[in-house]
């Protein structure tokens, strides 16, 4: 799962242009990561998988994310530990060799994710995630049922939908319609207390964090000018033609 | 955040904090030092650094103030979506109709929302005051008055638990607790309010029954209540009024128990208070909740967490309007620029800050005593009576600084500053809380 800046917090740039700001800028879970557990736990629930572990890679607040997680009602929990430089140099390529290495180390037959986290809007880990391992993927799935040993999952694509049959183990990526996530109840926020947390760092799974991707500048939007008002229909298309917007 | 050098190789794990008693300790973790080559861990108490309201972005966010724990702030994720998704939208359709919908009580119920102190055992959810303190001030933040969740399940709900028998707990509490049946409270009457032992309204003995007769007037839940707790007289010879008054579980439906209208407030446009009749309803003997004539020492009992839960709602309303300004402020211009960038503004807004932030400490001192049962009645009547008094003084400011929009009944201020009004009122007035608090200041015991 993934622990991002709270998507409706002012976002700012850091003054050196590397990043954004995310000291004292409240974290929580990504959306679509929450819609994952929430898809791992009712099937669990429907005893069509025995065990959901949540994973979560990052800094000590990641702790926070995972016993959220088992407060909807993961099992366990583990943190993988990436702090500093290295978790801002943490991108989907890493994360997803993490994953790899836990799903084999767990012996894991699903891997689910959200599509994509929103403070970088990848969309890249589910995917490498699955070739790594060299496993079926489902992505964007906004509905997915498990058949025997096969999942149909049912994509949402530009066009509409697609339904896919793929074979487990498999990995899925979980679009935003999948389900709404249930609240976590006080008393599954005092039972998640008790459930374990394994704390492990990259190099225990043989992974190495080095970044292939240097980040040049990160910039804010540019200003919103003001606009120009225009005569007539002829006027609005000559203009919009000037600035190569057609 | 433990800012010591072992940082790095700290592998933390939290303790069950049951075993350390009070829910004071949820500022303590006891740590556990691990390091990889698996030394034999030593255990350290350490104070988590949560910080502090007034040095974070906004006086509302979650993962501040000393007295929560992280499970706290999970747990205050999940109510503030609740007010977000579930109330917020409908709040205004139900202003117009001057009630909530049964079903917001239903989900309520559903997310394990009501009964939050009440015991497991019993059928509550068996959780601390501290996480009744997070439904308290979430419905606040969400600027939502209309659901009576506080009043259900913190001032009613504890009378059946602590005053009810075994019966009537297994009978009254489950489906409280589930929100398919809501709480109210009978004790003002159109002719006493602060003066409870002027109390009319009368349970008269026939046979092993009651027969209850009388009026209540403002009182909360009331069209929607489903059980009612009424104080009532029921012996007029006793030597003070005190030692003649009983409380009584009076059901929707009895014959002779009329709801009468829901009376037309100048705020909480959507709580559905109401005035009840009572003409001769026959009660049976099982309705008598706790002691014959001892009513008066319940109410006393109750009455402290009502104060504080008053005084709790107060502090984080002033946290809400404040935040709430400081966003109009700061986008709002005139004479060329933002009215946050005039003095005056910035100093109002100084002083606002400073007041609700030393509020804040005082009221969380307050929560934390009563976790630990340790808080009395006349520093409840004080947390009461300051806390409401700053928060009108600064709706009353945060009203000024929106201006005319401030007057309009579709900004939140306006909404907030109407709804404050009745803070230093009801729960006992604040004169009655002072009352109360100089007598223990001059007493002789």
């Amino acid at each position: 799962m993934n622990c991002n800046p709270i998507f409706f917090f002012q976002i700012r740039v850091k003054p050196d242009r590397t990043g954004v700001v995310t000291d004292g800028v409240k974290h929580s879970m990504n959306p679509f990561c929450e819609i994952a557990v929430e898809e791992a736990v009712r099937l669990k629930e429907r005893k069509l998988v025995k065990e959901v572990i949540a994973v979560s890679c990052g800094p000590q607040q990641v702790q926070e994310t995972i016993r959220t997680a088992l407060a909807m009602g993961a099992d366990r929990g583990i943190h993988v530990d990436v702090s500093g430089k290295d978790y801002e140099n943490l991108g989907p390529l890493q994360v997803s060799k993490i994953l790899a290495a836990l799903a084999k180390k767990e012996d894991a037959s699903l891997v689910v994710l959200g599509k994509q986290a929103i403070d970088d809007d990848n969309n890249q880990t589910g995917q490498m995630t699955a070739a790594m391992l060299d496993w079926a993927q489902g992505t964007f799935a906004s509905e997915v049922v498990i058949e025997g040993d096969k999942i149909k999952v049912v994509r949402e694509i530009d066009g509409g939908l697609e339904t896919i049959q793929i074979k487990m183990p498999a990995v899925v990526t979980a679009d935003l319609r999948l389900n709404t996530p249930r609240y976590a109840t006080l008393p599954n926020i005092m039972k998640a207390k008790k459930k374990k947390i394994d704390y492990m760092k990259p190099s225990d799974l043989g992974v190495d964090l080095i970044s292939r991707i240097e980040v040049v500048s990160v910039d804010e939007p540019p200003q919103r000018e003001a606009g120009v008002k225009v005569e007539s229909v002829e006027d609005l298309v000559s203009k919009l033609r000037d600035s190569g917007r057609i | 955040h433990i800012h010591s050098p072992q940082r790095r190789a700290v592998c933390r794990r939290t303790v069950d904090f049951d075993m350390l008693g009070s829910c004071s300790s949820a500022a303590l973790r006891a740590v556990n030092v691990g390091i990889r080559a698996g030394r034999a861990a030593q255990l350290r108490l350490v104070h988590t650094m949560r910080p502090e309201p007034h040095s974070a972005a906004s006086l509302m966010d979650i993962g501040t103030r000393r007295i929560f724990s992280e499970e706290h702030d999970i747990f205050r994720q999940s109510v503030r979506r609740f007010f977000q998704e579930e109330v917020a939208p409908y709040h205004t359709q139900w202003e117009k109709e001057g009630q909530v919908s049964r079903e917001v009580w239903k989900k309520a119920g559903e997310q394990g929302l009501l009964g939050l102190c009440i015991p497991a055992e019993q059928g509550g959810i068996g959780g601390d005051l501290l996480s009744a303190a997070i439904v308290w001030e979430e419905q606040m933040y969400s600027n939502c008055t209309g659901p009576g969740f506080s009043l259900h399940s913190d001032i009613v709900m504890p009378y059946i638990s602590h005053y009810g028998t075994p019966s009537q707990v297994q009978r009254f509490i489950p489906p409280l607790a589930a929100g398919t049946s809501i709480a109210a409270i009978a004790m003002t009457e159109p002719g006493a309010g602060s003066d409870l032992q002027g109390v009319r309204t009368y349970a008269k003995r026939d046979g092993s029954d009651w027969i209850l007769n009388g009026n209540k007037v403002f009182i909360s839940n009331g069209w929607m209540s489903n059980v009612v707790v009424v104080v009532a007289v029921t012996d007029r010879e006793a030597t003070s009024a005190a030692h003649g008054l009983s409380l009584f579980l009076v059901e929707d439906g009895t014959p002779g128990f009329i709801k009468g209208r829901k009376l037309e407030k100048i705020g909480l446009k959507a709580q559905d208070t109401a005035e009840l009749f009572f003409e001769d309803v026959r009660l049976p003997a099982d309705a008598l909740l706790g002691p014959e004539n001892k009513g008066f020492y319940c109410l006393m009992a109750e009455l402290l967490q009502e104060r504080l839960l008053i005084g709790a709602l107060a502090m984080a309303s002033c946290e809400f309007m404040f935040e709430e300004t400081r966003r109009y402020v700061m986008q709002r211009k005139a004479f060329g620029k933002t009215i946050a960038q005039l003095q005056t503004v910035q100093h109002k807004m100084a002083e606002l800050k400073t007041e609700i932030c030393v509020g804040r400490a005082f009221l969380d001192s307050c929560l934390q005593l009563h976790c630990e049962k340790r808080l009395d009645s006349p520093t409840a009547s004080m947390a009461k009576y300051w806390a409401s008094d700053l928060q009108n003084r600064v709706a009353t400011e945060c009203v000024q600084l929106h201006g005319g929009w401030g007057y309009m009944w579709e900004y939140p201020i306006a909404k907030a500053f109407v709804d404050s009004r009745v803070q230093l009122i009801y729960g006992g007035t604040n004169e009655i809380m002072k009352e109360l608090i100089g007598r223990s200041i001059v007493s002789q015991k």
